[in-house]
């Protein structure tokens, strides 16, 4: 499986996503500047996390802007996978290729720790390989994590099984306390109707390997590889 | 001819605003005490050539709709004046 991991101007966490996609799990990367116009063939386009255009206007909004967005969204459209985590989350919803929008943390602060996570979607191919009884301890760090849907987008998202993480505490129980964000409904990533972009605020990426104490991370990432593109949609 | 479009854009009614939220606080300890409310967005100004006031106006909502405000999230309102 080819991943193409787009770097945007303020982009910081493409190399951390190479290392883990190419390094660790052995697949061919390549990365995609923001000004190029194709994605040299790439069966799966990750929006990595970081900065884009200094978060101006809002997180994600200029970004989304970019040449290269033009192909994400075209490939997207045409039923290629698409990963967007934490700055490319947010990217992914001012595209519109993501329902809902990220506002900031409740509690007004950046917030950069461990979190738990419980898989939710039982269809979508980024979570239905996990186990769903479990938490997953995945790192957030982020200052626009509070996930805001309205209550009609939010009904679609159950009804659709499109939401892929809720915030939980570590026993797996979802809670308020356990929201780190004030995230709607504890959500912390979603995918769109078809399942084939998937969006979330934690970082897989970060917790990949056993050498950084915490490989919790790499199911989510082997769960791409899973994901046939010609059996999306 | 120039113009020049004032932007208002700001949260939506019913999403809690947390920097609204602290500048009250801060308004509280500064002794003011009877302000009900805070609610913080932003001020864009954009200067346009354009051949009148139609152009101008349509210009500015097109901004608005699809890079300064979202929607799902923010409301906006502009006006527009020769510069």
């Amino acid at each position: 499986m080819k991943f193409g991991i787009v770097v945007f101007p303020g982009s910081n966490c493409d190399d951390d996503m190479v290392y883990t996609l190419g390094q660790l799990m052995g697949q061919p990367t390549v990365k995609l500047w923001h000004k190029d116009t194709h994605l040299q063939g790439c069966d799966w386009v990750v929006l990595p996390g970081g900065f884009s255009y200094g978060d101006y206007l809002r997180s994600g909004a200029i970004a989304r802007f970019s040449p290269i967005m033009e192909a994400v969204v075209a490939h997207a459209q045409a039923g290629g996978p698409v990963l967007g985590i934490c700055n490319g989350f947010q990217i992914l919803t001012e595209a519109g290729l993501l329902p809902g929008a990220l506002l900031r943390n409740l509690n007004r602060k950046y917030v950069c720790r461990n979190v738990y996570l419980k898989p939710v979607s039982g269809r979508a191919a980024l979570t239905a390989p996990l186990d769903h009884q479990r938490a997953y301890q995945i790192p957030i760090a982020h200052g626009d994590g509070r996930y805001y849907a309205p209550p009609k987008t939010l009904a679609q998202l159950n009804h659709n099984d499109q939401i892929l993480f809720k915030y939980c505490d570590a026993q797996g129980q979802i809670t308020p306390e356990a929201n780190p964000n004030g995230s709607a409904e504890n959500i912390a990533g979603v995918c769109n109707a078809a399942k084939n972009v998937f969006g979330m605020m934690p970082h897989p990426e970060r917790a990949a390997s056993p050498l950084l104490g915490n490989a919790d991370g790499r199911p989510l990432l082997d769960a791409l590889l899973r994901l046939q593109p010609a059996l999306v949609g | 001819m120039k113009f020049i479009a004032e932007i208002d854009v700001m949260p939506q009614k019913e999403i809690l605003d947390p920097q609204g939220k602290a500048v009250m606080l801060g308004l509280k300890n500064l002794g003011i005490r009877n302000v009900a409310d805070v609610r913080i967005g932003r001020h864009i100004t954009l200067e346009m050539e354009v051949d009148n006031q139609a152009a101008a106006e349509e210009e500015a909502a097109f901004a608005c709709q699809k890079l300064l405000a979202n929607l799902i999230m923010e409301d906006y309102t502009f006006t527009v004046r020769p510069a």
